[in-house]
């Protein structure tokens, strides 16, 4: 006996099992990043009152990763369109751009996490605080390109109103004048902490999900030839898992950039 | 293919029992033995592995009852090895408060996660659903292999963190922030790594499992024809679908605390021995605890309910008659699946949550006992003028019964916020879940093990060492787990490396409360049970390996006369499962139907 339904639909469900499975699938990954939205939204009402941080983040850029995310989703439903309308080059085409729409989300996303990992908060021995990217430092000095703050929680409200933009010079000092100096990393503070799980376990998902659609696109493109029902099977289900990424980031948006 | 007939429909009509293990596989060692993708043989690799997890997760628990009954003295014969094994933490032979802590939390996580629940799901669930609903496979049969290996490497991670410089995770099996994190032992990230590895490992199989119960189930297979092992497993799957991934969540969070040193679970103000913690803060431990019981609650059900599956089948087949109240088994685990989902917060009475949610909690949890009583009462009144066969298999479903029922009884008090306060933690909680998982749990799974032996096998395993290793680990589970509710009730904490001596009335005479004599003594007697059920262990050990070769034939398909589908193929089946596509006509337990010629009607034999 062979498995049956591995590609014809099954009356009764009208599904074949991959794409059962796919949504199965879907919905223990909705109940992981649920878990982890209830997460922040629990550190968030637990904080301390001025300290949960608020523009930390680059809009524009997050805007710009939003966009290219949801054309990768168009061009992915147009993908599978195709194999459907058995036109193999348009499909070629329209996975090329979701490729190419994953790897540029990919890099923009690392520019912003080279960006946090290269922004000091600088505790000197005098009280002061030095906040600021890092532009230069060796064994004795180091030096930023920010400002001073008096109190700690300017740095976490940057959209306050009335808050006037400092001004952003070149810093520098001595290693003996720091008392702490730490990069805004997961370990900064717990918006970070999420910020950092969110996203990374997001960008995983990206590249999981363009290394499959890559594969499918390159060798695994050998099935069309065969049995073009079953690779337009599985163009649809790596589509489903693609809308589903790009639906959690769609959420991770504007609750990380904009709230 | 709807030949309607075939040939193998006739219980013990068809002699295809001889044992011939290799006829369904062709391929080498590498591909038949270890990357297989056929559903029994990784149902198999399952069982095995899970077995060994048993037996050391028992192991440890010998070792950790000599600790409690003689604290720190070295322990006999096997000392000085585990000195060499363990290096100081078991110096001079005795085990360290430390090394105790560790076995404690290994103890918990080896048998739930890699002992029983792969037993009850990856073994038993691989094997069986697809040949009771008349299936070739699963629905993703390199998915199902990779399920498996996720698991070994999980188990493997487990296992290595033993042997690191501060010990395997200390903090029990629930793994509580901050104290799982600011323990220095590199063995809590290894947990967390196994932890995810094993929570992919069961994802995996849930997916596969719910498609090809609802994909695969042969034609005229319909919901209310599928026995009620399938429907167990069904709503198992669901459960570690849905459960399990906010304790993946929960994993990757704290093993960013403990490696990148996130606050996810740390609070401000963290002090770890007298120094502040040099941690950002602003976590929160209870967000741990409700991520943790999330899955955690569900995953009593998922302990239980394929138990209650493997008892209704052999019910079923051994007193000759219909489950009674096939339909109300099946509403009743469909609600307790529901309802698993929103009791998890009554393990967490005391964190001083507020009595509101408390309340919250305790009414979902005595909700849930309506459905947990509404099967167990099925499954009783199954026996009610019954033709009772007394073979090995159903004396340990017999005993399952009772023994479930004193489990899920005396949890009633813990479910209730009042009565918590004073039982929580102590070993009335120990006994009350042991009860429900291991005469529970474990006699169901060694049952199965008996009653299904003969379809892999194509022989029975000893009906007469089978009956001492039934009384034996009758008797001596019962002499374990009973005296712990009168310890737990006069206030014996669980958890502690010393047994309760520190709280002794002998130590603190004057001491309100202290535990007296009695209560310590009878460390010494749950000791010598312990070691008893594991020495009646043995001929199961030798029955279950001797037999494949030199049991008793079963001289048929179907030796116990069953109607499910998994009798109706060859012995063991071949690949493929069975030898024409079964077409099924009516449900799962047609036993002594009036004015039929013989006393069962297999599910696939036409009218």
């Amino acid at each position: 006996m062979e498995i049956p339904y591995t590609t014809e639909p099954r009356p009764d469900t009208g599904l074949y099992n991959a794409k059962l499975g796919i949504w199965l699938f879907l919905a223990s990954e909705v109940m992981l990043f649920g878990a982890l939205f209830s997460t922040y939204i629990l550190l968030r009402v637990g904080a301390v009152e001025g300290h949960w941080p608020h523009g930390w983040l680059n809009v524009p850029i997050g805007t710009f990763n939003t966009l290219v995310l949801i054309s990768s989703s168009i061009t992915t439903v147009l993908a599978w369109a195709a194999c459907k309308m058995k036109r193999y080059d348009r499909f070629k085409f329209w996975h090329a751009c979701t490729i190419l729409a994953a790897i540029t989300f990919v890099c923009v996303k690392s520019y912003e996490y080279h960006d946090k990992f290269t922004h000091y908060e600088i505790n000197l021995n005098d009280g002061r605080i030095a906040d600021g990217h890092l532009v230069r430092q060796s064994a004795d000095e180091v030096v930023i390109h920010g400002h001073f703050v008096k109190d700690r929680k300017e740095l976490f409200d940057l959209k306050a109103p009335g808050l006037e933009k400092a001004e952003h010079k070149e810093l520098e000092f001595k290693r003996s004048e720091i008392k702490k100096m730490e990069n805004y990393g997961p370990w900064h503070h717990t918006y970070l902490a999420i910020y950092f799980t969110l996203t990374g376990l997001h960008a995983l998902h990206v590249i999981g999900g363009a290394l499959v659609i890559g594969f499918l696109w390159g060798p695994g493109g050998k099935l069309w030839k065969s049995d073009p029902e079953r690779f337009t099977n599985r163009i649809e289900v790596s589509g489903l898992f693609w809308h589903f990424v790009d639906l959690v980031w769609i959420f991770l948006f504007p609750v990380l950039y904009l709230l | 293919m709807q030949t309607a007939h075939p040939t193998t429909t006739h219980p013990g009509g068809h002699d295809h029992a001889a044992p011939h293990a290799h006829e369904s596989h062709s391929g080498g060692f590498w591909s038949t033995y270890v990357f297989s993708t056929d559903h029994k043989m990784i149902g198999m690799q399952y069982g095995l592995t899970a077995l060994s997890f048993l037996l050391f997760g028992f192991m440890l628990m010998v070792l950790m009852r000599w600790q409690i009954a003689h604290p720190g003295q070295p322990v006999p014969v096997i000392g000085p090895f585990l000195a060499n094994l363990l290096g100081p933490g078991a110096a001079r032979g005795s085990i360290s408060n430390d090394l105790y802590n560790s076995f404690g939390a290994m103890h918990g996580t080896i048998m739930v996660f890699l002992a029983i629940v792969p037993l009850a799901f990856g073994a038993f669930g691989n094997y069986l659903v697809p040949l009771q609903i008349g299936a070739p496979d699963m629905a993703f049969p390199r998915v199902n292999m990779a399920s498996y290996q996720f698991f070994l490497l999980g188990g493997v991670v487990m296992f290595v963190s033993f042997f690191l410089p501060g010990g395997a995770a200390q903090a029990g099996w629930t793994s509580y922030p901050p104290l799982s994190v600011t323990i220095p032992t590199d063995g809590q990230s290894y947990w967390l790594i196994g932890m995810v590895l094993l929570i992919s490992s069961s994802l995996l199989g849930a997916v596969n499992f719910i498609a090809t119960v609802i994909q695969l189930r042969a034609p005229g297979m319909t919901w209310m024809r599928l026995p009620f092992f399938v429907w167990a497993q069904f709503v198992t799957a669901f459960l570690l679908l849905l459960a399990f991934p906010p304790l993946e969540a929960a994993g990757i969070m704290q093993l960013m605390d403990k490696v990148v040193h996130t606050s996810f679970f740390l609070p401000t103000g963290l002090a770890v021995e007298g120094q502040m913690a040099a941690v950002s803060g602003g976590g929160s431990p209870l967000l741990w605890q409700h991520l943790f019981w999330f899955l955690a609650h569900p995953e009593v059900y998922v302990l239980i309910l394929p138990a209650m599956g493997i008892v209704a089948e052999i019910i079923a087949n051994n007193t000759r008659k219909p489950v009674w109240g096939y339909k109300s088994l099946v509403g009743a685990t469909l609600s307790i699946g529901v309802l698993s989902f929103i009791v998890w917060a009554h393990h967490m009475y005391m964190t001083g949550m507020g009595s509101k949610i408390s309340t919250f909690f305790q009414t979902t949890t005595m909700l849930i006992s309506i459905p947990s009583v509404i099967i167990l009462t099925c499954l009783l009144i199954s026996l009610w003028g019954g033709s009772i066969r007394f073979n090995t298999p159903m004396l340990f479903v017999m005993a399952f019964l009772p023994m479930f029922g004193i489990g899920g009884l005396t949890g009633l008090p813990l479910g209730l916020n009042y009565a918590d306060l004073h039982l929580h933690d102590t070993y009335y909680v120990i006994a009350h879940f042991h009860y429900v998982v291991a005469p529970g749990t474990i006699f169901a799974m060694f049952a199965g093990l008996y009653y299904w032996y003969p379809k892999y096998t194509g022989r029975f395993m000893s009906e007469f060492w089978g009956k001492v290793h039934f009384w034996g680990s009758f008797i001596f589970m019962n002499c374990i787990f009973l005296p712990m509710f009168a310890q737990g009730m006069a206030g014996m904490l669980r958890r502690m490396a010393d047994g309760g001596a520190n709280y002794s009335q002998a130590r603190v005479p004057d001491a309100v409360g202290g535990l007296s004599p009695q209560m310590l003594n009878l460390h010494t007697y749950i000791l010598w049970a312990a070691f008893c059920l594991g020495a009646v262990q043995i001929p199961f050990l030798i029955n279950f390996f001797w037999s494949i070769k030199h049991g008793r034939p079963a001289g048929s398909d179907n030796p116990w006369s069953a109607t499910t589908l998994e009798w109706q193929t060859p012995t063991p089946p071949p690949h493929g499962n069975f030898a024409t596509a079964p077409h099924v006509y009516r449900g799962p337990y047609e036993y002594s139907v009036p004015g039929h010629a013989t006393d069962c009607t297999p599910q696939n034999q036409p009218d």
